[in-house]
């Protein structure tokens, strides 16, 4: 029998449990071990780590014995809009203020959807929901988010 | 006649006008949330938990209670009138109530699934009373290591009871646990994994690892499929059950309620395992089986008040134990614990008012989603109408606002966005992110109580075994897992979350 790759999924998921597990291991060595009656703050990581690896050896046999499915195609537009939309968020919080980021959030991560065009109904939607936020969550809520960032508080200052 | 004297106090909490209100408001949010496509429960509980973080811990907690019960309500309209559920527990409802709302009579069987979820909410509402009290009495003899053999049973279930590939279970709860370790060691104070960032000094955040892996990963995945969507935006008329209804309908009410309350309170169980099992009793059960799958009531109301019976009695080893049987058990493990208040078998006895106003409140929040979302079904089917390029962005917003206000942290924010990517990777792997949650909320509780069993035996294992609570636990545990590699059993279980 020939070994070729059978389960994408599973060759995929074993060599995430491996490098889990060695990352783990590795990282957990410096904690110092101790013994079963005293355990030191190592002991339960390494346990984990190593179980971690058995499966990962054990999902990666099984990718080349038994037939799995392959991985469906990534969808990496929408993945990497959705994150950078999230990152943009945080990026934009506290320096341009809460509307501004909100703004970059929903535009950036609406052109992840094939079927977003920006109109008249979209922008009105979008600041309908920035109102939304700004109301329920800073005014309401009180959460400490600035609705003009540090970098106009010289221009915009109330 | 203590029962009834804990219920009344537990009324008497839960009727304040206060609670009653944040009740009215997460049933709402809860339904209104729920209903958007793609949002189960754990992902709209995740994102409506800070709103809780103000409120005092019974209030949090009734209110947390409404918003699943409505978020699970909301799934079951969305998969009736649009075949899109939300979460593995109404996947069995879209089969015959979609069908049921194309021959046009969504009416028929969201009044169905209105009513069975309040029967079974009330009868396990009772259930809880009855038991949890006996439960809690046991639970204080429970040792370090019966409450270690306990959660390994529980990880166990989730494996059994997840619907994907065993290996990939398995897995995913070793991640879980690995990312639980994440933070401060509470023995040594030796920082663990943090890489130097003070901001993981204390752990991974369990509301950004849910909302990262259930909200964002769970967008990026449903943005694949986009444009495959059938709702039926007829308007729903015809809401009252006929006579002929409620004949078919009992049977399956009652069968549904006894088996989803057995169901939820075994570890790893819950709503999920209770509607699939309903579905195919009330199939093999009928004298027509092949009416279902083409619209056959019984097939709504078996499922629905079997997942209400499991929702509400998977609080019972919750509230009693400290054990989350399931991913929403977790998350409410999770709020406890933000509120400074130790989910256990003392809660019951320390904090009465919290225990027995949870429990009243849930029979009220059954009540309310009764009474208000039947009338107000018509703003339900528009927020299911709104173009899921519109909803998906909103999301994401609530689900970074919601992330920052947790502790006001950017970091949090950037964070969930990497666990976003990361849950997405598991759906592309075919790994369940629930079982990883429950773990990453149980591994520093695990990691302790192992600590202190081998601290006592003095290292000495045995003593898992020599304990007859614990090695029970344990061997319903080894015997769960054997169960399920054997082949015949593996096959039924792929059956049974097949059921197509």
């Amino acid at each position: 029998m020939a070994l070729r790759i059978r389960s994408e999924k599973d060759l995929g998921s074993g060599l995430l449990y491996l490098l889990l597990g060695s990352a783990g291991l590795s990282i957990a060595l410096d904690y110092g071990f101790g013994n079963a009656g005293r355990m030191g703050p190592g002991y339960f990581p390494m346990v984990i780590s190593g179980l971690l690896l058995f499966l990962g050896v054990v999902t990666l046999a099984r990718s080349l014995l038994i037939e799995g499915s392959p991985i469906t195609t990534v969808n990496w537009k929408g993945l990497i809009l959705v994150t950078l939309s999230v990152c943009l968020f945080g990026m934009l919080l506290m320096g341009a203020g809460l509307p501004v980021a909100l703004a970059a959030l929903i535009l950036v991560s609406a052109k992840a959807s094939e079927k977003f065009a920006l109109g008249a109904k979209a922008i009105a939607a979008m600041f309908g929901l920035v109102l939304f936020c700004a109301l329920v969550f800073v005014k309401g809520l009180g959460v400490p988010m600035p609705l003009v960032g540090a970098w106009f508080s010289g221009i915009l200052a109330p | 006649m203590e029962m009834l004297s804990n219920l009344w106090l537990g009324l008497s909490v839960a009727s304040s006008l206060t609670n009653l209100g944040y009740c009215l408001l997460g049933v709402f949010l809860g339904t209104a949330i729920g209903v958007l496509p793609g949002l189960g429960p754990v992902a709209t509980i995740a994102m409506l938990l800070p709103l809780t973080f103000g409120l005092p811990p019974e209030t949090a907690l009734i209110m947390l209670a409404g918003i699943y019960y409505g978020a699970q309500y909301g799934g079951s309209t969305t998969a009736i009138l649009a075949n899109l559920p939300g979460e593995p527990s109404s996947v069995v409802t879209a089969l015959d109530g979609h069908q049921l709302a194309r021959q046009g009579q969504a009416g028929r069987a969201l009044a169905t699934a209105a009513i069975g979820s309040f029967i079974a909410g009330t009868v396990s509402t009772l259930l809880i009373a009855l038991f949890a009290p006996a439960l809690a009495a046991v639970a204080l003899q429970f040792g370090p290591a019966e409450y270690f053999a306990l959660m390994v049973l529980g990880l166990i279930a989730s494996v059994v009871m997840a619907s994907g590939p065993l290996l990939h279970a398995l897995g995913m709860i070793l991640v879980g646990l690995l990312l639980g370790m994440v933070g401060t060691d509470v023995n040594s104070a030796i920082p663990r994994y943090t890489f130097d960032v003070p901001m993981l000094a204390d752990g991974i955040n369990f509301v950004v690892l849910a909302m990262g892996i259930f909200g964002l990963g769970e967008i990026a995945a449903n943005l694949e499929n986009e444009g495959e969507r059938t709702l039926l935006t007829r308007k729903v008329t015809n809401l009252m059950p006929t006579r002929e209804d409620w004949k078919r309908i009992l049977g399956p009410i009652a069968r549904g309620t006894a088996l989803g309350s057995v169901l939820g309170i075994l570890p790893g169980g819950g709503a999920a395992l209770a509607s699939f099992g309903s579905y195919s009793l009330e199939k093999r059960l009928s004298k027509e089986p092949e009416r279902f799958g083409k619209g056959a009531i019984e097939g709504v109301a078996g499922p629905e008040s079997a997942n209400n019976a499991g929702a509400q009695t998977s609080f019972i080893p919750m509230l009693t134990l400290g054990l989350p049987s399931n991913s929403v058990m977790a998350l409410m493990i999770g709020a406890l614990l933000i509120q400074g208040i130790q989910p256990g078998p003392s809660v019951m006895s320390e904090q009465p008012a919290l225990f027995w106003g949870l429990i009243a409140s849930m029979w009220i929040g059954n009540l309310m989603l009764l009474v208000l979302n039947l009338p107000m079904i018509g703003l339900w089917v528009r927020m299911i109408a709104i173009p899921y390029h519109f909803l998906f962005p909103t999301i994401i917003a609530l689900c970074a606002i919601g992330v920052f206000s947790v502790n006001n942290s950017i970091f949090d924010v950037y964070a969930m966005a990497l666990f976003g990517v990361v849950g997405y990777l598991f759906r592309k792997l075919d790994a369940e992110p629930a079982p990883m949650l429950l773990a990453f909320i149980l591994g520093p509780m695990m990691e302790e109580f192992l600590r202190r069993t081998l601290l006592f035996s003095k290292g000495d294992p045995s003593v898992f075994l020599t304990r007859p609570l614990s090695a029970a636990l344990l061997s319903v545990a080894a015997g769960l897992l054997l169960l399920v590699v054997l082949p015949s059993v593996r096959r039924k279980r792929e059956e049974a979350f097949q059921e197509d």
